[in-house]
């Protein structure tokens, strides 16, 4: 019955997305490269770039969604594995600059020399290797979000106080990002990129390699969270958003769930920055800004917690919007816009666009079922007509 | 460790000079108590007496201050958490009634089996038949089997509390401790609960705390009047309503 048709839905609304993504991920690339420019079909380099941006923002949302809309933590300082992922591409891209740079040191990257480093600080070691790099997009994020999460899980931080505290952890790291001291460029981050794996990250090629890259990293992370929520494991998570100390009761370490399913979230998070950075060619402390975890979070609302679909999209409705207002006349009000929506989505869609959808589905597929059932007992099929 | 130096008691449950205060509130105030293997006992007592406390400490959701807390003669509860004391076979049904409302009744039942409970035990968990049978089982028990795909928020009142009782039947715990699981049924419901209860105690030890007085007499067991957290009279029901301070502080005169 209810459930059966709702698997069945989500399942449908799941290969739907898929084929959306995958099928972008195919088309815009080929238009941009084999139509030629200028044509109404080809979609221009920069538009590619940008709905890199959003895949890599969609994948963001995932991210979150899989933590607040099936486990019920609000982590409002997600942004800060997404910068840690971009800075660990970034600090890739900083050392294949190598000679190139202003100061044409092949060691350290231009800030450094203008800084009087002496030396590579030992945590630099290694980024010149893209294998590592890529490890550490992983490893860098997911071991901040275990720590962090073995702490306050273990103390049964919860709700409110575990929001605010992530938003101090995404806090303290922009602080220390600002420091020049602190390694990593400072106040004006990483940028100046030349090329990844020997490609010109400039060229229309890598762009477009980059976008179809970003897709399917935003299909794999999609079809993982499916793979989590639709297990036994994602029943529990819900168990615990919806009564935590029940769980507990029943005989599940409730703390070892959220904490799983945390890092595997800021572990995603970290893939979403570091495709990001080649992508928009800079990446700085303003990424750590609590603002931008806030606004991902606003994106899953909108497009409806606890159904991921909604939550990439959302990332997408929202970041389009954002492209549009703030390149126009509209662009100093963008924040009260931003404000207003999330006020209103939470007043009138609280269950977001595809909560809201779902449901009117839902109910529709029961009208039906009960307008069948009617029509079957006033055709009289094994039940006496009532007297009128 | 948790488990001590051979059994120190043959009850299932043991407390002893059990204190707790709140704030300088003696909630639980030299409670001792204990319950035997196969036993199923009644808890009475005004508000305030320390009932949903005492199962709060039992559970580990609560440390005592001073006191001994044993399982099963040998196993200190009060050095464990709520997650260890349940994997030891202790279920508890809440005062109201706590079931995941969102996720269908077959659902629940399926969380509270009492299976592998870590991550990667149910990250690649797949069903089996004795599992399915098991919950088919429990949904007969407690008359659900139709009910089996509705999400459980869909349930009234009464449902939910024997939705939350077959949880407890799913976890199949030796201890099950029952915070008033008839109120807001009605008497016909009261008394297939008793029934149910009484059916539940033919394998294992229950411990129902309850207010209404007819479906203690039903259950027609040993009944335990606590008072300001601490025993005040214990025997059979005719004894303990017919102590002078038991009418005095609770069944009133």
């Amino acid at each position: 019955m209810t459930p059966h048709v709702l698997t069945r839905s989500l399942d449908r609304s799941a290969s739907i997305f898929i084929l959306v993504v995958a099928g972008l991920g195919v088309l815009i690339p080929l238009s941009n490269l084999l139509l030629p420019a200028g044509s109404a079909l080809q979609v221009p380099t920069y538009l590619v770039a940008l709905f890199g941006k959003y895949a890599c923002y969609a994948i963001l949302a995932l991210s979150i969604d899989l933590i607040w809309g099936y486990c019920g933590i609000l982590s409002l300082g997600h942004g800060a594995f997404f910068a840690l992922g971009g800075y660990a591409m970034g600090m890739y891209l900083m050392r294949q600059i190598g000679s190139r740079g202003v100061y044409g040191n092949p060691i350290l990257p231009d800030f450094m020399v203008f800084l009087n480093y002496p030396k590579l600080p030992w945590y630099w070691h290694g980024f010149d290797m893209f294998w590592f790099a890529a490890l550490m997009v992983i490893v860098v994020p997911g071991l901040l979000a275990f720590c962090f999460g073995w702490l306050a899980f273990r103390s049964r931080v919860t709700g409110v106080y575990l929001s605010i505290i992530t938003q101090a952890m995404t806090y303290a790291l922009l602080l220390a990002f600002f420091r020049n001291d602190f390694g990593f460029g400072g106040n004006n981050g990483l940028t100046d990129f030349k090329d990844i794996l020997g490609f010109n990250v400039q060229a229309d090629g890598t762009r477009a390699a980059l976008f179809a890259l970003s897709c399917l990293a935003l299909i794999l992370a999609f079809l993982i969270c499916r793979a989590v929520v639709t297990s036994k494991l994602g029943k529990v998570l819900v168990a615990i958003r919806d009564a935590e100390s029940r769980t507990r009761f029943l005989g599940y370490r409730v703390e070892s769930y959220k904490l799983f399913v945390f890092t595997l979230s800021a572990c995603m998070a970290g893939v979403a920055g570091a495709l990001y950075v080649p992508q928009v060619g800079i990446i700085n402390p303003s990424e750590f800004a609590p603002g931008n975890s806030i606004e991902a979070v606003i994106w899953v609302a909108v497009g409806g917690r606890g159904t991921l679909v909604g939550a990439a999209l959302g990332a997408v409705v929202v970041n389009y919007a954002k492209t549009y207002f703030t390149s126009g006349p509209l662009a100093p009000y963008w924040l009260f816009m931003l404000g207003a929506l999330f006020i209103l989505v939470t007043l009138l869609l609280p269950k977001g666009i595809v909560g809201t959808f779902n449901a009117w589905r839902e109910s529709q597929k029961e009208t039906q079922v009960a307008n069948a059932e009617s029509a079957a007992l006033e055709d009289g099929v094994g039940e006496p007509k009532p007297a009128e | 460790m948790s488990v001590m130096e051979g059994r120190t008691t043959s009850a299932l449950l043991y407390l002893d000079g059990v204190h707790v205060s709140f704030d300088g509130f003696h909630a639980i105030n030299n409670l001792s108590l204990t319950l035997e293997a196969g036993e199923m006992r009644a808890v009475i007592g005004p508000n305030g007496a320390g009932k949903t406390t005492m199962m709060d400490i039992i559970t580990g959701k609560t440390k005592p201050d001073e006191g001994t807390v044993l399982f099963d003669g040998m196993t200190d509860l009060t050095r464990l958490d709520e997650t260890h004391i349940a994997e030891l076979g202790i279920g508890r049904k809440f005062q109201k009634p706590t079931v995941f409302e969102s996720q269908t009744i077959e659902d629940n039942l399926l969380l509270a089996l009492n299976v592998d409970h870590s991550v990667k035990g149910t990250l690649f968990w797949r069903g089996n038949r004795d599992e399915s049978e098991r919950i088919d089982r429990v949904l007969e028990t407690i008359r659900l089997t139709d009910a089996r795909n509705r999400l459980a928020g869909s349930l009234s009142h009464g449902q939910k509390q024997w939705l939350e009782i077959g949880m407890l039947l799913a976890q199949d715990p030796k201890l099950l401790l029952v915070d008033e699981p008839v109120a807001g049924m009605t008497d016909v419901e009261t008394h297939q609960t008793a029934e149910l209860l009484k059916a539940i105690n033919k394998e294992k030890t229950v411990m129902v705390v309850e207010h209404d007085m007819t479906f203690v007499r039903e259950l027609g067991v040993k009944v335990t009047c606590l008072h300001e957290g601490t025993v005040l009279a214990e025997g059979t029901i005719d004894q303990v309503s017919s102590n002078e301070r038991v009418i005095e502080v609770y069944l009133g005169r």
